[in-house]
Order: C-alpha cells, then sequence, then structure tokens
C-alpha cells in the first residue's frame, strides 16, 4: 500500500487548489466549484486513513459529507439562480448592494 | 493497487483540479472538475473504499455535476472575457494557497501524524460493513440527514420560485429600456 504520506499530500494540495479557487475566481459558480474541491480533498484523507486504521467510520463520514455536498449543492445552485434573475450577473464583485 | 497507477492518478487528479480554477469557461471547469471526481474516486476504490467509490461516481459526477450543468445551461453562461481581474488579488491568493499545503504538508507529516496501523477486517469497505455501521453506531446522524435533504428540497424550490404578482425584473427592465 502506498506510504499515507503520499496521500495526505494529494489531499492537501487539492484543498489548496481549492481554496486559490475561492480566492481568484471572481465568478460565483466556480467559486462553488471550488468548495467542492476542498470537500472532495477532505473525502480523500478520510478515506487513506480510515483505510490504514482498519475503521469504517472514516467511509461513513465520507458518506454523510457527500449528502450535506448534495444539499448544499441544491441549495446554493438555488440561491445563485434568484440572484441571476434579479441582477442578470454570476460576477462576485457586481454584487456590491450591501457593502458600505 | 500498484504504486505507479497511485503517481498517475493524482498527477491526474492535480492536473484536473487546476483545470478547474483556470479555465475561463464555466463549462470547462466542470469538465475539469469531473474529471478530478472521477480519479478520486478510482483513488478511493484503491484505498479499499468500494462502495464509497461507486458513490461518489453515481452521486457527485452523476447527480450534482448534472445540477451544475442545468444552472450552466439555464444561465447561458460564456467564456468571461474583458480584463482578468485584480493581479494583486491572484498573485496574493496563489501565495497564500501555496503557504497553505506547505503548512497542511508538514502538519500531515508521519512525525506528527500517529496512526497505528491495522490490518484490514475481513469485508471492508463492502455495502455490507458500510450499512451495518450506518444503522447502527450512526443512526441518529443518518435519520437527521433525511431532515437536512428535505429542509434542502424545501429551500431550494423555496429559493428559486418567482413569488406570485411580482412580475419577472428582467421582463420589467426590457419593457422600461
Amino acid at each position: 500500500m502506498i506510504p499515507l504520506t503520499y496521500m495526505m499530500s494529494l489531499s492537501a494540495v487539492i484543498f489548496a487548489i481549492g481554496v486559490a479557487g475561492v480566492i481568484i475566481r471572481r465568478n460565483i459558480l466556480v467559486m462553488f466549484m471550488s468548495i467542492e474541491l476542498m470537500l472532495n480533498a477532505v473525502n480523500l484523507a478520510f478515506i487513506a486513513i480510515g483505510s490504514r486504521l482498519g475503521s469504517m467510520d472514516g467511509q461513513v463520514i465520507v458518506f454523510f459529507v457527500m449528502t450535506v455536498a448534495a444539499a448544499e449543492a441544491a441549495v446554493g445552485l438555488g440561491i445563485i439562480i434568484s440572484i441571476f434573475r434579479n441582477r442578470e450577473t454570476v460576477h462576485a464583485d457586481d454584487l456590491t448592494l450591501m457593502r458600505w | 493497487m500498484p504504486p505507479f497507477l497511485y503517481i498517475f492518478l493524482g498527477a491526474l487528479a492535480v492536473v484536473s483540479a487546476l483545470g478547474v480554477i483556470i479555465q475561463r469557461n464555466p463549462i470547462h471547469s466542470l469538465l475539469a472538475l469531473i474529471a478530478t471526481l472521477m480519479t478520486v474516486a478510482i483513488l478511493f476504490i484503491g484505498e479499499d473504499a468500494v462502495v464509497v467509490g461507486f458513490l461518489q461516481i453515481i452521486v457527485y459526477a452523476g447527480a450534482i455535476m448534472v445540477l451544475f450543468l442545468f444552472v450552466i445551461w439555464l444561465l447561458n453562461l460564456q467564456v468571461e472575457t474583458g480584463p482578468t481581474g485584480h493581479l494583486a488579488l491572484k498573485f496574493f491568493g496563489s501565495l497564500a494557497a501555496a503557504l497553505l499545503a506547505t503548512e497542511l504538508f508538514f502538519i500531515l507529516a508521519p512525525p506528527h501524524l500517529q496512526v497505528k496501523f491495522t490490518h484490514e477486517p475481513v469485508g471492508y469497505g463492502s455495502l455490507a460493513s458500510l450499512a451495518g455501521k450506518l444503522f447502527t453506531d450512526y443512526l441518529v446522524a443518518f435519520e437527521v440527514t433525511s431532515v437536512l435533504l428535505l429542509a434542502a428540497v424545501v429551500g431550494s424550490v423555496a429559493l428559486a420560485r418567482r413569488l406570485p404578482g411580482t412580475d419577472d425584473p428582467r421582463a420589467a427592465r426590457k419593457a422600461a429600456s
């Protein structure tokens, strides 16, 4: 089996790419995709450690994370559609109504 | 799985994850995200989490990504043109992410991360073992999840519907101009 360090580094790199996507990109939809990327990086770490501990708990937690991601995607995309209908933009910098 | 396959899949996952944040067309970002999810699913299967790996393909790469695709299609998003935004933000954002990756690497490196390696029991990662855990130790969380999903369904319908009596703001704007 591949060393745990390799899997954890891979997870860390994908998580950091997701963080970079949220900071750099201004398209709300792409920022949302970056959040999914971060969730997946954490899932990878759960699975890697779980299989080395011989415990199923990690897999069950990944199952719950997937459920939460599905709920989050449904609500988040509903919000994005609602914003687009009112403001006709998906650009985060254009949404300055509540900014002082 | 042989080690070289892990290296290959890991490289593929990192490259397609970079594709998600680099592509300027949202559809291309989405395709790169699907590639990342599939690669991670194969890594799950390689780590003996077979059921979760297949669930990842069906639920994530299948259902959730189709939802994203529908929204991109519904909003008619095109390739982003014009100025690419703040260069300083991009520079410092990348720097912060690189620092975060380094930090995570040092936290997760073996001297700090003490994992007692245990041999996997028979049937590890099978549907029976997952379900056995889910319906005994995690039964309360499982039931609460159903409430969460119900709340998400009601919430997304409430958010996306048009309130009765209010005109479509886009149609009103078009009529005014």
